[in-house]
């Protein structure tokens, strides 16, 4: 609906809508899980004058901190209302908190989904024959791996 | 605020007149971690493009770029506690040197590989029972960062143990290079749990569950068992203790300089 003036009327915006939203706000360093499924979005509250975004940081030194604040902003601009999106400890972020769907956005990108470092499968052939190379990989969340199985070097998503 | 036998610490509250005893012992607990982490971090990532072996280039570039995080961090708690109009980054780069209040432990340029990992693994065992005496702090932001810090952490420590062993067994270059570093360090080392002013008011307050005297002597014992399975010498006593945390060397003068080369030049500019 439009009005003479053009503008869309304020409607109410309920927070399944923004959450919805936020499922189609990608990682900016895994681009195959949603901000969502990575377990971060800690709280939304929607009020009559501005959306209210908490998210919570998988490291705290994560670079990509700016890029996803600045993504869900551009998401949620077509709700009308300024959107606030703000970094909290409150709980901290663990690996627990990445869904399903997040774990296999993991896969499909070719990292190992977090587990207990004997649990660690090659995300190409399935293999366990896998052995650590470094704790420290290309992200802040991600360790370097060798399998044995396939002869490849593949990630996985560091537990914490 | 002085403390018996520790030199006032060079810190300038700006506006901070109205804070009172329990703000200002905290303000200065948060500023002394920031600080250890920020120049920990600073100096390790000048291996960044020259780490020994490409993994370890990478590892110690990650790890020096989760200290300067957390250092970002805990310059934001002082600048909320402080509330003198400064952010992070006025607090983290518009000091003079003599100003920073990190450990004289990280004073010591970074030296060689074995040089790193005897700072680091110093640094790393003695941050570890803080930031452990700090898990029930009565600062609830300070609490929930340290929640989420300490499962990092776990890494750091796993890495720089790992690199301890290597260095000790690994024949006798690096074991030579290793225990020299230690010897170096050595009476700095329990420059990082050296007492802060208003310590008593910490204890009271309970932002920190005990003396920073009981947290070194669990520190020493801890670094003590794993010097002699590795059969290296245990570390000696702190020296001058008094003047943990002030009188800066020429390294960190030098390393100050190089840190605020952008800021210095470009005013208003961010990370």
């Amino acid at each position: 609906m439009v009005t003479p003036l053009g503008l869309v009327p304020a409607t109410h915006v309920a927070e399944t809508a923004v959450r919805a939203v936020l499922r189609r706000v990608r990682d900016p360093e895994i681009p195959t899980v949603s901000i969502v499924d990575l377990g971060i979005v800690h709280d939304v509250r929607v009020r009559p004058d501005r959306i209210d975004v908490d998210l919570l940081p998988t490291f705290v030194a994560c670079p990509a901190l700016e890029v996803i604040r600045a993504s869900v902003a551009d998401a949620l601009a077509g709700f009308g209302r300024p959107v606030e999106v703000s970094f909290t400890y409150a709980e901290p972020w663990t690996t627990e908190r990445l869904t399903p769907a997040g774990r296999a956005g993991l896969a499909a990108a070719g990292i190992a989904p977090p587990t207990a470092l004997e649990d660690v499968r090659c995300p190409f052939c399935g293999s366990g024959a896998v052995v650590m190379d470094s704790a420290f990989g290309p992200t802040l969340c991600r360790s370097l791996f060798y399998c044995r199985g396939c002869r490849n070097p593949f990630e996985a998503f560091k537990p914490v | 605020m002085t403390l018996d036998g520790v030199e006032p610490l060079a810190m300038d509250f700006g506006g901070g007149s109205s804070l009172d005893g329990r703000e200002r012992a905290l303000a200065l607990l948060l500023l002394s971690m920031a600080d250890d982490e920020f120049v920990i971090g600073f100096s390790d990532s000048e291996w960044t493009g020259i780490g020994p072996i490409l993994e370890e280039d990478v590892a110690i570039s990650s790890l020096a770029q989760d200290e300067l995080g957390h250092a970002q961090a805990f310059y934001g708690l002082y600048a909320e506690v402080v509330a003198d109009g400064r952010d992070a980054d006025a607090v983290a780069y518009d000091r003079p040197p003599e100003g920073y209040l990190h450990a004289r432990l990280l004073d010591h340029p970074r030296g060689d590989w074995a040089g790193t990992i005897a700072r680091r693994w110093l640094y790393e065992t003695a941050d570890a029972v803080r930031l452990e005496a700090l898990a029930r702090t009565s600062h609830e932001p300070l609490r929930q960062l340290v929640d989420k810090l300490r499962r990092e952490e776990r890494y750091h420590l796993m890495h720089v143990e790992t690199w301890l062993d290597r260095l000790a067994t690994g024949g006798d270059e690096p074991r030579h290079r290793l225990a020299e570093a230690l010897a170096v360090m050595g009476p700095d080392a329990g420059t990082v749990l050296a007492t802060l002013p208003g310590e008593t008011a910490l204890v009271r307050h309970g932002i920190i569950a005990e003396p920073f005297a009981a947290l070194e002597a669990r520190w020493r014992a801890i670094t003590s068992t794993r010097l002699v399975g590795l059969g290296l010498p245990a570390l000696p006593p702190t020296a001058d203790l008094a003047t943990a945390r002030t009188r800066h060397s020429e390294a960190f003068r030098s390393l100050h300089a190089e840190f605020t080369m952008v800021r210095r030049s470009e005013v208003g500019a961010t990370w």
